[in-house]
This record gives C-alpha cells, sequence and structure tokens, in this order.
C-alpha cells in the first residue's frame, strides 16, 4: 500500500513538472495584456481573452508558417522513409563489399552535433544555390536523419525470417515484389516509428532552419515564433498562444500512432 | 508430376563441402524422403533444387530439362518451410491464393483451388484468420495449404512437421501422405526423424556427411542396411550391436576366421530375437542365456534390457508375458534378420 501511495506521488510529482510549464503558457497566451511576468497561478482570471489566438491566426504570417512547417517536414518524412526503408533492406538482407564500413560510417555521423555542420552545410547550400530554399532543406533533414533510421529500420528487417522471403520468391515474387508485397507490409511498426522521427526532428528543427531560411515568407513555425522576440519587446502573448498551436499536431501524431509506437519500441522481442 | 534427376551436386560453404557429389533419380509422383542427422546436407539439397542455393558444380534436370538458369519463381516448386513462413499480413486464404493471383489465375479457379485444399486439410473455417490467432498445428496446416493450392508438379518439404507435439504430428504424416496420394505431386521430404522416413516415404535416401548412403524403399532400408549408419540410424528402438565370442556361434562363412571375427560386429534388430521355446528352426541360431536387468513396457510390446554372455542387448517381447528382474531367458535369433558389419568400412558383408 505504502509502496503504491509512493509510486502515485511521484508520478504526480512528474506530472506537475511536465504539465505546469504547459498551464502556463496557457495562461499567458489568454492573457490580454502581455502579463509574463505575472505570479498569479490563476489560469483563466476575469481578464482572460482568445485575443492572441485571433491575432496570431488572421494578422500575422503564423498560417503561412504553419504551412511552410507541414510541407516540409511531410516532404522530409517521405524522403526520410523510402530512403532508409530501401537501403536498410540491402544493408540487412545483401552481403557486398563495404558493406560493414558503410554501416560504421552512418553511425559515425551520429557522433557529431548538427551545430558542427552548419557551417560546411551553408557553404554547400550556398554554392548549390539552394539558401532561401526549401530544398536546402529538405536535403540537410533528411541527411541528418537518415543514418538513425537506417539503423532503426536495419534492424527491424534483420529480425524478419529469410524464409519468408524465400516462400516469396517460391510464389513467384521477383524480389523488388517481395519487398514491397511482403516486407514493407510487415515492418509497418518500423516505418511508423522512422517516419515519427523524421517528422518530429523537422518539425521542431530551429539552428539549420534559421541559417538556410531568410525570406519571412519562407520560415517555418519555430523561426517565426522567434520572430515575435524582439530586442525591445517580445510579444508574449502571441508567442504562447503560437507555441500551443505548434504543438498540435505532434499531438495529434502521437495520439493516433501510440498503438504502434508501443509494438514498435518492442519490435526486437516479436517475430514477424 | 515431374520427374527430377540430381547428378554429381556439389556445394560448398568456405572450405565446408555441404554435398560431394550427389547422384539421384526421383521419378513422376514419387514421395521421396531424404533423411539423415541435422547437417548432412539434406535441406541443402532440397534448396538447390528449390533454386533457393546455386550450386557449384553438377545439374539437377527436371523432365530432362536443366534448370540451372531458370529463376526459382518459374520453377514450378512449392515448399513446405520448417517455421511456417506464413505471410502475417495476410488472412489463411490470401495466404494461400497469393501465388495463384500474382499468377493471374482467374478468380473463380483461385477460389476453387482454395476451396478444395481447404477441405481436404479441414481449415475452411480458418480462412479469414491472420496467422497470429492459429495455433502451431494450425498455422502447419496452412502451409501445407499454401504449398498444395497451387498444384505445383513438384511439393517440397523442409522438416515441416519438427515444431509440432508427437500426436500432432503423427496426424499430419498420414494427412501429407493422404494429400499425395490424391494429388499426384512428386514430393520431396526432408527430416531427420528416421520414423518419418520410413512411415511416409515411397523411398528413402539416406544422407551422411554430404553423400547418399543408400536409396531404397523403408522396407529394403529397413531390412537390408548397406553399412552399420543406416543400420542403427534406422529404426527404433535401434539395431543390437553385438562383438566378441558369441560371433564364433554364427554358421556363416564369413565368422569362421577367428582374427576376422575380431573386425567383425553383428547386429540384430530387438525383435529379431526370439525366447527360445521348443525345437530350433534351420534358420535360427540358439545364442545363449540372456540375464534380465530392466523391462519397459510399450504398450503392446514390451523392451527388455539385460546382458547376452556379457553384453548389453534390448530385446522386444509381447508385454503380455511377464518377466521379472533377473531372470535367465535362453534367446535366440533368426539369421535371416541379422547382419554382419566389417568394423573398419562399416559395410554390411551379408548383403549379395
Amino acid at each position: 500500500m505504502i509502496k503504491k501511495i509512493l509510486a502515485w506521488l511521484s508520478i504526480l510529482l512528474f506530472a506537475v513538472f511536465s504539465i505546469y510549464p504547459m498551464l502556463y503558457v496557457l495562461s499567458v497566451s489568454l492573457r490580454g495584456d502581455n502579463a509574463f511576468q505575472s505570479h498569479s497561478l490563476e489560469i483563466f482570471t476575469a481578464n482572460s481573452t482568445v485575443k492572441n489566438f485571433y491575432t496570431l491566426l488572421w494578422e500575422t504570417d503564423f498560417l503561412i508558417w504553419m504551412r511552410n512547417s507541414l510541407f516540409i517536414s511531410t516532404v522530409t518524412t517521405l524522403l526520410g522513409v523510402s530512403f532508409a526503408s530501401t537501403s536498410a533492406y540491402a544493408l540487412s538482407r545483401y552481403r557486398f563489399r563495404g558493406r560493414n564500413m558503410m554501416l560504421f560510417s552512418l553511425l559515425a555521423t551520429q557522433m557529431f552535433p548538427s551545430t558542427m555542420l552548419i557551417l560546411p552545410f551553408y557553404i554547400i547550400l550556398s554554392k548549390l544555390h539552394l539558401i532561401d530554399n526549401f530544398w536546402g532543406l529538405f536535403i540537410i533533414y533528411s541527411s541528418t536523419a537518415l543514418p538513425f533510421c537506417v539503423w532503426q529500420m536495419k534492424s527491424y528487417y534483420d529480425t524478419v525470417p529469410k524464409e519468408l522471403e524465400e516462400a516469396a520468391l517460391l510464389d513467384g515474387c521477383s524480389q523488388w515484389m517481395t519487398f514491397y508485397k511482403i516486407i514493407l507490409p510487415i515492418s509497418s511498426p518500423a516505418l511508423v516509428i522512422t517516419a515519427l522521427f523524421s517528422f518530429m526532428s523537422s518539425w521542431s528543427e530551429y539552428v539549420i532552419a534559421a541559417v538556410v531560411l531568410q525570406d519571412p515568407q519562407l520560415y517555418t513555425l519555430p523561426l517565426g515564433l522567434r520572430s515575435f522576440q524582439a530586442s525591445l519587446a517580445t510579444q508574449w502573448g502571441l508567442y504562447a498562444a503560437g507555441a500551443l498551436i505548434v504543438c498540435v499536431p505532434v499531438l495529434i501524431l502521437f495520439i493516433s500512432i501510440s498503438r504502434y509506437l508501443v509494438s514498435g519500441l518492442t519490435m526486437g522481442s516479436v517475430k514477424g | 508430376m515431374a520427374k527430377i534427376e540430381f547428378s554429381k551436386i556439389s556445394k560448398s560453404y568456405g572450405t565446408a563441402q555441404i554435398l560431394k557429389g550427389i547422384d539421384l533419380q526421383i521419378s513422376s509422383g514419387e514421395f521421396l524422403v531424404l533423411v539423415g542427422p541435422s547437417g548432412c546436407g539434406k535441406s541443402t539439397l532440397l534448396r538447390t533444387l528449390a533454386g533457393l542455393e546455386k550450386l557449384d558444380s553438377g545439374e539437377i534436370k527436371v523432365d530432362d530439362r536443366n534448370i540451372h538458369n531458370v529463376e526459382p519463381q518459374n520453377r514450378d516448386i512449392a515448399m513446405v518451410f520448417q517455421n511456417y513462413a506464413l505471410y502475417p499480413h495476410m488472412d489463411v486464404s490470401e495466404n494461400m491464393s497469393f501465388a495463384m493471383k500474382l499468377q493471374k489465375r482467374p478468380a473463380k479457379e483461385i477460389k476453387e483451388h482454395v476451396t478444395q485444399i481447404a477441405r481436404l486439410l479441414q481449415i475452411e473455417h480458418l480462412l479469414n484468420r491472420k496467422p497470429k490467432d492459429l495455433s502451431g498445428g494450425q498455422c502447419q496446416r496452412v502451409a501445407l495449404g499454401r504449398a498444395l493450392a497451387r498444384k505445383t508438379s513438384i511439393v517440397l518439404f523442409d522438416e515441416p512437421l519438427s515444431n509440432l507435439d508427437a500426436h500432432l504430428r503423427s496426424q499430419m504424416r498420414v494427412e501429407i501422405k493422404r494429400l499425395h496420394q490424391s494429388l499426384k505431386s512428386t514430393m520431396i521430404y526432408v527430416t531427420h526423424d528416421q520414423m518419418e522416413a520410413t512411415t511416409m516415404g515411397d523411398r528413402i535416401a539416406v544422407l551422411k556427411d554430404g553423400a547418399i548412403e543408400q536409396v531404397g524403399t523403408p522396407t529394403e532400408i529397413y531390412h537390408r542396411p548397406k553399412n552399420l549408419f543406416i543400420a542403427s540410424f534406422i529404426g527404433s528402438p535401434e539395431m543390437n550391436l553385438i562383438e566378441g565370442a558369441l560371433l564364433a556361434k554364427l554358421p556363416w562363412p564369413e565368422t569362421q576366421d577367428e582374427t576376422r571375427r575380431s573386425n567383425q560386429i553383428l547386429g540384430v534388430r530387438p525383435e529379431a530375437f526370439k525366447i527360445s521355446q521348443g525345437p530350433i528352426l534351420p534358420h535360427e541360431l540358439e545364442l545363449g542365456a540372456f540375464h534380465i536387468e530392466l523391462s519397459e513396457n510399450l504398450g503392446g510390446q514390451q523392451m527388455l534390457h539385460g546382458l547376452l554372455e556379457g553384453q548389453n542387448v534390448r530385446i522386444l517381447v509381447d508385454s503380455m508375458d511377464s518377466f521379472c528382474k533377473d531372470q535367465k531367458l535362453s534367446l535366440k535369433i533368426d539369421l535371416t534378420k541379422a547382419h554382419l558389419f566389417d568394423k573398419q568400412t562399416g559395410l554390411n558383408q551379408r548383403l549379395s
């Protein structure tokens, strides 16, 4: 019994820790008076208003940033998933010269922090005339997310028994058909995780986007939100309202695929 | 139905030679069992026929046509795998119709084949279930169904029953045999279980270390084993192998020379012993006193473990007779069912 109470208490403590900032942001977004410094713990006050949300949606470029962010994250996800699923399959199933070297170097790229890569990325993109261009971001985002995605997919493919492919081969599939008719459908848990990872990493990325994108019309959400922060006055109300809306797509995504998430995290232990 | 001919098949993985020049003919519609201890190359031989392994040398002909350059999907071969290898994202009927759909056969024909085979295998009620909702035995039936529904001329089985319990295994043995009789495809069945081999095969090929030791009907293999390995591998309970002074009693010309005798082993199956009662027939030989140490009841028969002239021997007798420990019996053997092996070469010297 005591154990149970202790468990509940500690969970409660962590819940408060993680929910309080969110509630604080909510309360700031609802205050009309830009009262970021208020110490009141009330969420809904007598002065609560949705004015910040209205201004954000209709009087700023927020919707354009939202569209940009959705577009960039979706394309990055599609690129990431299609490259990761195919290359990981090759790395899992075929033995070829340089395979181990390739796997190792994919892993090695994960050792560099992305801020370290900004300068070389900038130089490369400017030579390719891809500064202020979404393609610049697609390339950087998918190439930085790929190594992890490839490893993730490869370790899933490794658990798929090879007899499944042999059965498909004898049933009349070519190698490509075996891949997309048998292997891809049964790899959906890993595909979902890979897609989620790609989406999240580009959705909330700030530093690289700040370097590549300069035209405010091309801004992604994190860049847009930052623009509410000026040197003298910051529009905290708008900032908070924006921050809340940014969470929504990710929340929806998480909730709708949480079923796959659990099976994906335990996928090494279950055979296809 | 198809005739299959393996000639001089060799296959190595690195330095390990798995198949050492195998020659084997399988006639159309035959049920051939490849049996041998694990690692003897039987599965590899099967996989070369399916096209899942490339040959180092030799050739495989199906209906007199060399299939070396034919892709696995074009060989008209179906295979049942040890771990079932059902497609987990498809239900049973999709699993069974997958290959036929790929061949773009008419929907009506596909449905007919699937229902016919499902009825034969008694899995009609499972057609809409996913493999994860099936028990091991049901999965095995579906795997069989998937291989048979296509009605290929050749069906291969790679230890399909080894994951099932004993009861299911004996049930499936009969069922596979029955399916073979009604479908008449050429079937090759790989197993390490000699019981499966003798009960199912029209013919058996016994493999050891990548080479075929003997090919023949189950009766031939059981009663006329070519060498010591086959004699002890096939048959359960195992054959008794007797050495030493007892051999001097044998009336055969091979055992008359004492120096030769020290190099020979007498092989007698447990059921070839009889308890001496009444007169000795011309083909029988009185061997001496058997000292019972233990009796095992096997149901219809019982196995007596004991010493015959100082050597451990097991004999099978009717379970209705009662024996007790330390009882002494006089034993005789049926000479037509006794074998004499050379210790060095292992060859059966009584085979003419």
